[in-house]
């Protein structure tokens, strides 16, 4: 051993230009030198030009008063509120899109994949029709067509569709009767924890009970039964006096209730639309990559068909699905900044457009916004990797 | 060979960079040869593609009539699209020498922006179009009504200002096109259409059906329209008011594209001096003696402009109203040249 | 052998009977593919059902009641009720959104004819005409001298581009970026955001990979931001702040800002893909690699990356194809290019009427697909062809 080692030592050292070491530290010294000196010149000509342009800066501007007016807020907003309240508003628009977005994507996603493979002939034309569409048409024009379609559809105020009374919806969007719950409505939501509580345990004991006696127990339709059940008999127990405040028409138009406007429901529908296109390929690629031997494992074991896509297929195709996924739902969380194009008042249109323009701190706000989005990719991106980890597989 | 690629690519690169000394504009256009416009992204009227794909319209008119003066040809222009936000920072880096982009004269804009404003090349005001089964006859029945705007104007903040002001509610629905505004209107998205008078004109005579559609008489704020250039050039200035006035006072002294050479042997002093003939009033402007004379002759006087591109003829089909010569009721006026 | 003659043994082969009719021809296609269960029975029914519902509508809007160019048809054909997509507006407006604001050549204008069409814009269709020149053989993959033509394509077709359009050389009439438009535009920064992107993708993937922390910092920070970020805000950061960034009194074309925008964005997009080539080589070549002495970067010229980006051209096509598509959110910040065309155009007050706006969208929707989907059947092509050989 000793003898071997010095033999290594004994090797040409190489010269000192030559030192990969030395190489690699002058690179690096070099790029450094060259980042810093670009950093450098683009903030002493940004400093020079803001003072040329006689432009103040600074992030003071948050606690002035906004002056303007957004239709669509999940906080309360006016005409007076600060510019920070508006960027939350913006915040929480761009995540409520987003979230409810991605739920419903992949959804249908999961499906349209499914569907490409199916062994109808027609419903598999036809979701790859969907696909090859969908894909190739660039999403700001989708989100143009689909608001005009949106409006020409849908009736005006006067001759609206409504349903139970409560539920309206024509092409200013969409109204429902919102709940103007009372103290004893907490009763109700105690219940529901319950019930979430007892599905768990119905699962846990249905799990037991499959492995010792073979019978299987329907857990889903078990469960959700339970969670509606529980409140609503704790509900009526508790005098069911819950109010809704119905939208009525008023005027121009339907007063009380929730709305959602018509941009909110085009851009949620484009972006569905869009997303679901790639999320179902990435699902059929994912099952394809399942080896066939899996398939007829599952059917030669007596599985039904939607036990062994659930139960075989789905569970391994995960670990190819989920890197993609990711990035898909990151796609559709940066695709919802469009939303300015139709007048949805997400973050960039409410913050990037409006605030800008009147304030004009341009470097302010630019920053800020993209440190937002970036925030919103690492905590999808580090959720993501938690449940990659999860259903990675186990290696025995 | 790739030292030459390299050379190549970095003169190209070069090419599409400009350096513009801000102190004197004028000297740089007389150089580049062209004068850098900016206009709208496109408003009807104002600025716009006509049939062979070159911009046409009251604004880009303007702009016509400031090369006119400069260059005696009406094409030296170049034409840079902007949108409302861009607008501002295109004229601060130099990127465009002139704005004249349906612009409204503001006093904050005036002063904070280091923007000066020439002259009001039309006097706008803020008006709203309702649909006539409405039974809408003034702003004050508009309480509850959804109200498309387009954001980033003095639009948006004035129509919030009056439905506060007359403690009304209301529903804006913003967005950053006008057309994409126009079209949610038609749709019956909102009850309620608001922008510029000259606008709503001009959008309204685009609907297959314009006579379901009526324009409120009431008009809600100012919005005096007017072309833009950079503090501290004021030759520049000068010349770019003077295009304005001289146009103007073209109109008030009968002189159009047609009968200029005729009125070159007019015997009023007025019009001697506004075309060259008497004393040498473009030397002070540094531009040549015909310089007023050469924007008629290629542009034709205010009136001219109007009719063209916004009046009765035009599918804008929008009457003189303010915008007529002071002589004739309205606010259009310019000092005399002497 | 005698032995075998038995009488119950058959001495010749039964002839092949055809199969049953239900499970041939089409009856028994249509058997297998649409009714092979009640499930699967009710799904065609339900999908014919939609069909049924959706194409009628749809055939009659773009086909049956459409308005299409000819003699004597006006604006007032596409405002008759029932009328469907008017296509003589999109044939009017033809040159403008292919073009823009491209001049005219003025003595081609004044002729008649075909050629005299196709003369008027010469010098954008010849620069088309070079390009599907160099680019058919480039992806025709028998086809020999990939090297030359990638060369003539990535390196000297920009250069031929940037001065046939701009011009102000050889005698041609200087046209200045803003007057480019149309299609052009879209097409302009398609190429120039592939010719930049995938060659800093390249060197951003290796960076990436690198063993020098500082390199290796820079790249990922550098990946990550842009990717994290949509691509309107760094238009907008494009438009907007690029500007500030540049010294006093310096302005930058306002296309050149957005085309640095966008090869930015996508280079990160680039680099990943990239990445996902290399990872996926065995480590064992760059170790052989190192034992024949070659340094980095011959190993990776030689070695490492042509097997890398063979293995991963179908994602760099379908970055190619999120590119071209991506390059219509330059309409947002005021750029001519087919989107935004079609947006002005659709205001254009001589053909005003109630299915503008959705025939002009249509037409943009099906010039955007054509090419997208082109590239995405190349790509697919490219897969099978390089798949070969490695199925397991």
């Amino acid at each position: 051993m000793a003898d071997l080692r010095n033999n290594h030592n004994l090797a040409p050292k190489p010269s000192f230009f030559n030192d990969p070491k030395v190489r690699s530290i002058f690179y690096q010294l070099v790029v450094m030198a060259i980042i810093i000196a670009f950093v450098y010149v683009v903030a002493t000509n940004t400093a020079a030009n803001l003072a040329a342009q006689n432009k103040s800066t600074g992030f003071d501007f948050f606690l002035q008063p906004a002056s303007f007016d957004i239709n669509f807020t999940l906080i309360p907003f006016d005409r007076t509120s600060y510019y920070w309240e508006a960027f939350v508003v913006g915040m929480l628009n761009t995540l409520l899109v987003s979230v409810i977005g991605v739920i419903f994507a992949t959804l249908l996603g999961f499906m349209l994949g499914i569907a490409r493979l199916s062994n109808n002939w027609i419903i598999a034309k036809l979701a790859m029709v969907y696909v090859e569409i969908i894909r190739n048409v660039p999403l700001l024009l989708q989100l143009f067509f689909w608001y005009t379609v949106v409006l020409k559809a849908m009736p005006g105020v006067k001759n609206s569709f409504e349903w139970f009374g409560g539920f309206v919806l024509n092409n200013r969007g969409f109204s429902f009767p919102k709940p103007m719950p009372d103290e004893t409505f907490n009763l109700v939501f105690i219940a529901f924890f319950i019930a979430v509580i007892g599905a768990f345990a119905l699962k846990y004991w249905a799990r037991k009970r499959l492995e010792q006696t073979g019978n299987r127990f329907p857990v889903f339709w078990a469960s959700i039964g339970l969670l509606i059940a529980f409140p609503v008999v704790v509900w009526l127990i508790s005098g069911a006096n819950l109010a809704f405040e119905t939208p009525e028409l008023k005027g121009f138009n339907y007063k009380g209730g929730l709305t959602l406007p018509s941009e909110f429901l085009a851009l949620l529908f484009g972006l569905i639309i869009y997303t679901t296109a790639f999320i179902a390929e990435i699902v059929r690629s994912g099952i394809v990559a399942v080896d066939k031997g899996q398939t007829e494992a599952a059917q030669s074991l007596g599985l039904k068909d939607g036990d062994r896509l659930r139960l075989v297929i789905i569970p391994q195709a995960m670990r190819v699905i989920i890197p993609p996924l990711t990035s898909q739902f990151l796609n559709l969380t940066k695709n919802s900044s469009l939303a300015a194009a139709i007048g949805y008042p997400d973050l960039v249109s409410v913050f990037m457009q409006t605030t800008l323009n009147q304030t004009g701190r341009a470097v302010e706000i630019v920053f800020i916004t993209m440190m937002v989005y970036l925030t919103l990719s690492l905590i999808t991106s580090v959720f993501m990797n938690w449940y990659n980890a999860r259903v990675a597989m186990v290696e025995r | 060979m790739k030292n030459k690629i390299v050379t190549i690519a970095l003169s190209a690169a070069m090419g599409l960079m400009a350096t513009t000394a801000m102190a004197g504009t004028l000297e740089d256009v007389v150089a580049k040869g062209y004068v850098q416009c900016g206009v709208t992204t496109g408003v009807a009227g104002f600025a716009l593609p006509d049939a062979d794909n070159n911009w046409a319209g009251l604004d880009v008119d303007y702009c016509k009539a400031l090369a006119s003066a400069i260059f005696n040809d009406p094409d030296a222009v170049r034409y840079t699209p902007l949108n409302s936000s861009e607008r501002f920072a295109a004229m601060s880096s130099g990127e465009v020498d002139l704005l004249s982009r349906v612009t409204t004269w503001t006093m904050s804009r005036d002063t904070q922006l280091g923007m000066n404003f020439t002259g009001t090349m039309f006097y706008d005001g803020q008006g709203f179009m309702v649909r006539k089964d409405s039974g809408i006859t003034s702003p004050s029945e508009l309480s509850g009504a959804a109200v498309c705007i387009q954001t980033g104007t003095t639009t948006e903040l004035n129509a919030a200002d009056y439905f506060a002001a007359n403690n009304l509610e209301y529903n804006p629905v913003v967005f950053v096109d006008r057309d994409e505004v126009v079209k949610a209107y038609q749709d019956g998205r909102c009850d309620v259409y608001t922008t510029d008078a000259s606008g709503l004109a001009a959008n309204r005579s685009g609907f297959a059906d314009p006579s379901a559609h009526v324009i409120l008489d009431e008009i809600i704020s100012k919005e005096p329209l007017a072309p833009v250039v950079r503090q501290g050039d004021d030759t520049w200035f000068n010349i770019a008011r003077w295009t304005y006035f001289a146009l103007v006072n073209a109109e008030e002294l009968g002189i159009t594209s047609a009968n200029v050479d005729e009125m070159l042997g007019s015997d009023n002093p007025s019009v001697k001096r506004l075309l060259g003939v008497e004393g040498d009033f473009g030397a002070s402007l540094g531009l040549s003696k015909d310089w007023a004379y050469q924007i008629v002759k290629n542009v034709g006087n205010y009136g001219e402009i109007f009719e063209r591109n916004v009046g009765v003829n035009t599918p804008l089909a929008l009457e003189r109203g303010v915008n007529a010569l002071w002589t004739n009721g309205g606010l259009q006026y310019a000092p005399p040249i002497r | 052998m005698a032995k075998n003659n038995l009488a119950y043994v058959r001495t010749e082969i039964v002839p092949e009977s055809p199969a049953p009719d239900l499970s041939k021809g089409i009856i028994g296609w249509v058997k297998n593919n649409l009714f092979s269960s009640i499930s699967n029975s009710i799904m065609t029914i339900v999908g014919a059902m939609f069909l049924m519902w959706v194409l009628p509508p749809i055939y009659g809007f773009l086909f049956g009641n459409a308005v299409w160019p000819g003699e004597g048809v006006t604006v007032e054909d596409c405002r008759a009720k029932g009328a469907g997509a008017c296509w003589a507006y999109i044939d009017d407006r033809m040159t403008f959104f292919i073009y823009g604001f491209f001049p005219k050549d003025a003595y081609w204008v004044t002729q008649e004819g075909l050629i005299a069409s196709i003369m008027t814009y010469w010098r954008v269709n010849l620069v088309f005409a070079v390009g599907t020149l160099l680019l058919v053989p480039l992806m025709w993959p028998d086809l020999k001298y990939k090297l030359l033509n990638s060369i003539l394509f990535f390196v000297v077709y920009p250069v031929f581009v940037f001065f046939m359009l701009t011009g102000g050389v050889f005698g041609l009439e200087e046209v200045p970026t803003v007057k480019w438009g149309g299609l052009t535009v879209t097409l302009i920064i398609g190429l120039v955001g592939i010719v930049v992107s995938l060659p800093l993708g390249i060197v951003l993937a290796l960076g990436r990979q690198s063993k020098m922390p500082i390199i290796k910092t820079f790249c990922i920070m550098f990946i990550e931001v842009w990717r994290a970020v949509p691509l309107i805000t760094v238009l907008f950061m494009a438009s907007v702040m690029l500007p500030l960034f540049m010294p006093v009194g310096m302005t930058i074309d306002k296309l050149l800002r957005a085309l640095v925008g966008v090869s930015l964005f996508s280079a990160a997009y680039m680099a990943e893909v990239v990445r996902g080539g290399l990872q996926a080589l065995p480590k064992g070549q760059s170790e052989a690699a190192a034992s024949l002495g070659l340094n980095y970067w011959k190993s990776m010229g030689f070695i490492i990356l042509p097997q890398a980006l063979k293995h991963v051209i179908p994602g760099i096509v379908n970055s190619f194809i999120a590119l071209f598509k991506d390059t219509s959110l330059v309409a947002i910040v005021g750029i001519f290019d087919l989107l935004r065309a079609t947006q002005v155009a659709n205001l254009n007050l001589d053909w005003a009427s109630s299915n503008q706006a959705i025939t002009g969208y249509v037409f943009a929707a099906a010039i955007f697909w054509a090419f997208c989907f082109g590239m995405s059947r190349y790509s697919i092509m490219m897969e099978h062809r390089l798949d070969t050989g490695h199925k397991n």
